[in-house]
């Protein structure tokens, strides 16, 4: 079968050219995008959401970004950056920009609605417990801010995934390029290869990211074993020691 | 900027331009016709509703270029053919959408519903004339992100050939000549303006007891 003829031949799953290598690749941009989007967007979303000043720019800025379509965005980079910068960094630093460029408004705005619409009693009570701002911050606002960080963080990573693919139309490395180079040699097979590696990859990352976030909130937020019948269903159950 | 060239290749652009409303703008019809029966069914489906929706935002994880690629194989067609962009998109829309829809319909108080019921609403007529018009504000909400995002994937597309705005961009870097690039990117983000305004003004117009900050 055509679609998977590529995946199948022993000889594409090593070398520099190979399944391994191109995924290694999609993960590491990936990562070091969101890495740096995160270092820019959550402390400017907990910082508008917990002084809730400066709330249009968040609107604006997801807005606005949505439109511009990333593609266009790339090879404008590209083509502006290439005379500044030697060798293969004149396509890994715009292509690196735009993904953060993209990362950073999900991951802002999640960041500060989680933040802006923490429980209000719980924030007050924490106050009058003689909590800090900062405190109040860390240890109330942000994991009750959680499900909402990590929903952002969901969305600017397929986000990110999906636009490094394209990336590699100016010479990115990772999966993408069995598509771009699968479409310039007439190979359907290596082009079917790059896709649903790809597709693997992004719904493997972002059943990953759910987990964490369902490891990592807090039992409080989501009432998980808290309902009536997990008292019942602990008083049935028998002692086992 | 060089506006010659702009002048000289305007039937071009326009053509690019047209080409690309359609391939935008199509997927959201279709998958707002297939949305809202989709959407009430989950909307009805009780303790499915969860499961089902994260079924649903499955589709939207695919990268649209993978989707381009893939679809030929599934459909039978050339990887040429525009159709391919038209499927690939209406299911990103209906992976959006079909959660609106949902979450429109459940936003409904329901006083209106018992209202609706009391005063001998039968259940289809109770669900077009009452439930289906107070949920306009949230599904016009899921179209217009629908929109505005569709507009910048479709330009995607001219990464397997098939011509749009997208068109522009790759012409552009052949050519390390920034003109068309510039070009695209504006009539892109102009033309996903005017689409998010023109759907801001239906709903506007289709739901005249909204109270509006004057």
């Amino acid at each position: 079968m055509i679609l998977f003829e590529w995946l199948l031949d022993p000889a594409n799953w090593s070398g520099p050219y190979g399944a391994p290598t191109l995924i290694w690749q999609h993960v590491v941009y990936t990562l070091a995008a969101l890495l740096l989007a995160s270092a820019i967007a959550v402390p400017i979303g907990l910082y508008v959401g917990h002084t809730r000043r400066g709330e249009f720019v968040i609107a604006g800025a997801a807005n606005v970004l949505r439109a511009l379509p990333s593609l266009g965005l790339i090879v404008l980079l590209v083509i502006l950056f290439a005379p500044v910068f030697a060798s293969d960094l004149a396509f890994i630093v715009p292509s690196l920009v735009v993904l953060i460029l993209l990362a950073v408004p999900p991951i802002m705005t999640g960041t500060y609605s989680g933040v802006a619409n923490a429980n209000r009693a719980a924030v007050d009570a924490a106050r009058g417990m003689g909590f800090t701002p900062l405190q109040v911050l860390l240890r109330v606002e942000i994991p009750c801010a959680l499900p909402l960080i990590f929903s952002g963080l969901r969305g600017a990573t397929l986000q990110v995934i999906s636009t490094a693919t394209i990336a590699a139309y100016v010479s990115l490395g990772g999966l993408g390029r069995l598509i771009i180079d699968g479409r310039a040699q007439n190979d359907y097979s290596q082009m079917a290869a790059g896709a649903i590696l790809v597709a693997l990859l992004a719904l493997v990352v972002d059943l990953l990211i759910e987990f964490v976030a369902f490891a990592t909130v807090s039992r409080g937020l989501t009432r998980r074993g808290t309902n009536r019948f997990s008292t019942v269903r602990r008083l049935l159950k028998p002692n086992r020691s | 900027m060089n506006f010659d060239w702009l002048w000289r290749e305007s039937d071009m652009i326009f053509d690019l331009f047209v080409r690309h409303l359609w391939l935008s703008a199509v997927p959201v019809a279709i998958g707002l016709a297939l949305a809202l029966p989709l959407g009430w069914l989950v909307h009805r489906s009780g303790v499915w509703r969860g499961p089902l929706l994260n079924l649903v935002g499955l589709l939207f994880t695919i990268p649209s270029l993978a989707l381009f690629v893939l679809l030929p194989w599934f459909l039978g067609t050339q990887i040429l053919d525009p159709i391919n962009v038209v499927v690939a998109l209406t299911i990103y829309v209906l992976a959006l959408l079909v959660r609106t829809v949902s979450d429109g319909l459940g936003s409904v108080p329901r006083e209106t519903l018992q209202a609706a019921n009391a005063m001998g609403y039968r259940p289809l007529s109770r669900l077009l004339t009452v439930e289906l018009p107070l949920a306009i504000p949230v599904i016009a909400g899921g179209l217009r992100v629908a929109l505005v995002s569709n507009i910048s994937i479709v330009s995607v597309a001219a990464l397997v050939g098939t011509r749009q705005l997208g068109s522009l961009f790759t012409q552009g870097l052949q050519l390390q000549f920034l003109t068309p690039i510039i070009a695209g990117i504006v009539l892109s983000v102009a033309l996903a303006a005017a689409l998010d305004a023109l759907v801001l003004f239906l709903s506007r117009k289709l739901t005249p007891w909204e109270r509006r900050p004057a």
